[in-house]
């Protein structure tokens, strides 16, 4: 549901359908609305059927990759002998995303259930749920649930009297954007700094504590208990675009909108009804003029591009974007996009674990020249020095941090050049003069 | 159990009165008693020591206020790792204080989505309110430490901010007093 708004006719609520409800917060109420009936039947498969079910499903990541769940837990080999890990990634620290927060504050027992699936799913015996230290709400709500579970039996020694052990254990994050990415999270996990690991060797092979192990968004964990309760079919039967993207997704809409918040809609819904009915359009007397439609992280939109898109994989990339982490940005008529990009390369900067030359310098060089074309000191020549910049800081880094903080420049000085043209050949700041005056 | 306990606290009587002392004032262990019970249920979590060093400074900051360098001398020894390997992670994190903060620390977000929905105003207001010169410093009378800080993953809830461990939602210039007054 459109949290905190009543649902609207065209959302699927799956994951939101119980978000303000405190009652599903609680394990009776979760299990009176269906919890834990998959973890039941799941721990009487074996592990192989599950990831087949998962793999004809369709899920893919939802933490920004989107990598096909199923395929992504048949790289683990239960039974090998050496200790697996799963490591739940609720580090939500891309800019415009909050869904995993609504997820882990309203159905804290949704994401246990889908992470005790996927850890007998991997052969692990633990998991790990790494949430940001922000999260303090979350994390209260969290803990509280883990401590439910045990209590219950269904975590523990003999997991819903299976005889298997799943543990559980929720870890602190300390303020380190990087700490989402896959490899950061484990180092920072095992008590160093965030800094990512060269792949390979990737997570499967050697991950935390140098074992096998498997990371997944808590949203893909909290749909796969849906999955299993339904089946495969019907989750695959969810898309209504292509077969590549299916299933139900979280979308976080913020800025400058009507009705910012979490909706929920089958992938390929058409993201002009999404702007407009769901959302409820503009504020009123504006005119929305971009769009950042999966976390900061992905190229920006103009109107043209986001209102001919489907929202789903395949959409947002045929229409100059991608999904993402499906934080959605909406930007009207009186932001001026040379701050707003300027202000998300500071981000980068700022969040840079400055291992590699690249990033550390291209994020700051970036941000300073950003800055100052933002302050009316901009020059014709700064547009190929940051495209040049930009250019070096994509695709050579050890992790995509540094792409990232490229895509919204390059993207908005292709979409909105006029405006960075604007400051430097009337040396200040337009909208700055409009608000002035 | 009970043995456990009263040892421990026997060992922070001892700690209180000799040693473990770095400059002047001695340096009060904060693992002893119920605290280093709490440090061991953790380490039960991980298969190494060294992994328990994240929630262990949780511990420190939450006794504590922030971390010091003796902090950071005892957990080493705790979890067999050196000062300097301590420091090194300490500094990475931006939520761990190096330094004592006010009693109060508000951090806002002002990252493009909330700097799109007004979040300077905020700033501006809670420095005018607060009595804090600049972002970063602690205001005269000590109470309040105001800082910006990116993204905190709540942006369809324009402006957020926390103040300590509260995390409050939609915060307006309009709403800034009478949010201070909850917190003296
Ligand atoms: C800089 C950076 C930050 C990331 N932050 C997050 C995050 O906060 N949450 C998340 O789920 N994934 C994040 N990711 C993606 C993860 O590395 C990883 O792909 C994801 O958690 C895998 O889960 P999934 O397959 O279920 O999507 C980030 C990646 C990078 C490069
Ligand atoms: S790209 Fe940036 S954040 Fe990623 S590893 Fe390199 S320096 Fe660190
Ligand atoms: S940008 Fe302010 S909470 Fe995300």
């Amino acid at each position: 549901m459109g949290y905190p708004h009543k649902s609207h006719p065209k959302e699927t609520p799956i994951l939101s359908k119980y978000f303000g409800e405190p009652q599903a917060r609680t394990l009776d109420g979760w299990k009176e609305r269906g919890g834990y009936r998959a973890l039941q039947q799941a721990l009487g498969m074996t592990p192989a059927d599950i990831v087949n079910v998962l793999k004809e499903s369709g899920l893919r990541g939802r933490g920004g990759a989107g990598f096909p769940t199923g395929t992504k837990w048949s790289f683990m080999k239960p039974g090998d002998g050496k200790a697996h890990y799963l490591c739940v990634n609720a580090d939500e620290s891309e800019p415009g995303t909050f869904k995993d927060r609504e997820i882990m504050r309203w159905t804290p027992h949704a994401l246990l259930e889908g992470t005790a699936i996927g850890a007998y799913s991997i052969g692990a015996e633990v998991a790990y749920i790494y949430i940001r230290g922000e999260f303090t709400e979350p994390l209260r709500v969290m803990e509280a649930a883990v401590k439910e579970a045990y209590a219950a039996g269904i975590l523990g020694s003999n997991a819903m009297g299976s005889g298997h052990r799943i543990d559980i254990h929720v870890h602190r994050g300390a303020g380190a954007y990087i700490c989402g990415e896959e490899t950061a999270m484990m180092n920072s996990l095992e008590g160093r700094r965030g800094n990512p690991r060269i792949k390979p060797p990737f997570p499967a092979v050697a991950g935390l504590f140098g074992q096998p192990t498997t990371i997944n968004n808590v949203e893909t964990l909290a749909a796969v208990p849906h999955v299993l309760n339904n089946g495969a079919a019907w989750y695959k039967a969810m898309s209504l675009s292509n077969p590549k993207s299916t299933g139900s997704k979280l979308f976080s809409v913020c800025g400058n909108v009507t009705r910012p918040g979490n909706y929920e809609v089958v992938l390929g819904f058409p993201f002009k009804d999404f702007l407009y009915d769901l959302c409820g359009g503009p504020l009123p007397g504006r005119k929305f003029k971009a769009v950042i439609p999966g976390g900061s992280s992905v190229p920006i939109q103009t109107m043209e591009e986001a209102e001919s898109t489907l929202m789903d994989y395949e959409g947002f990339v045929a229409k100059g974007s991608m999904l993402g982490s499906g934080g959605v940005i909406i930007f009207d008529d009186s932001q001026c996009m040379v701050k707003h990009i300027a202000r998300l390369a500071r981000f980068y900067a700022h969040e840079s674990c400055a291992q590699c030359t690249q990033c550390r310098e291209g994020t700051a060089w970036t941000t300073k020249i950003l800055e100052r074309i933002e302050a009316g000191g901009g020059t014709m020549q700064d547009f190929e020095t940051l495209l040049e910049i930009a250019d070096n800081m994509t695709g050579k880094t050890i992790c995509v941090l540094s792409d990232s903080c490229a895509a919204p420049v390059v993207s908005g000085i292709q979409k909105f050049k006029h405006e960075f043209e604007a400051h430097i050949t009337g040396k200040r700041c337009p909208f700055r003069a409009t608000a002035a005056a | 159990m009970s043995a456990q306990r009263e040892g421990a606290t026997q060992g922070e009587a001892m700690d209180h009165s000799s040693g473990g002392s770095i400059g002047e004032i001695p340096y009060r262990p904060v693992f002893v008693g119920a605290l280093k019970e709490e440090l061991e249920a953790l380490l039960g979590r991980y298969p190494t020591k060294m992994a328990a060093l994240l929630p262990a400074l949780w511990i420190i900051q939450r006794e504590r206020g922030w971390v010091s360098e003796e902090a950071m001398v005892e957990i080493g020894q705790q979890l067999e790792l050196t000062p300097a390997y301590v420091k090194g992670v300490v500094t990475f994190y931006t939520m761990y204080h190096q330094h004592p903060v006010g009693r109060h620390f508000i951090q806002v977000c002002t990252t493009s989505p909330c700097g799109a929905c007004g979040a300077e105003k905020v700033v501006e207001a809670l420095l005018a309110q607060t009595g804090c010169v600049d972002l970063g410093a602690t205001s005269p009378d000590g109470r309040y430490t105001v800082v910006e800080v990116e993204c905190l993953g709540a942006c369809g809830f324009a402006t957020p901010i926390m103040v300590n461990d509260d995390f409050i939602e939609s915060v307006t210039p309009e709403k800034v007093p009478q949010i201070l007054t909850q917190f003296k």
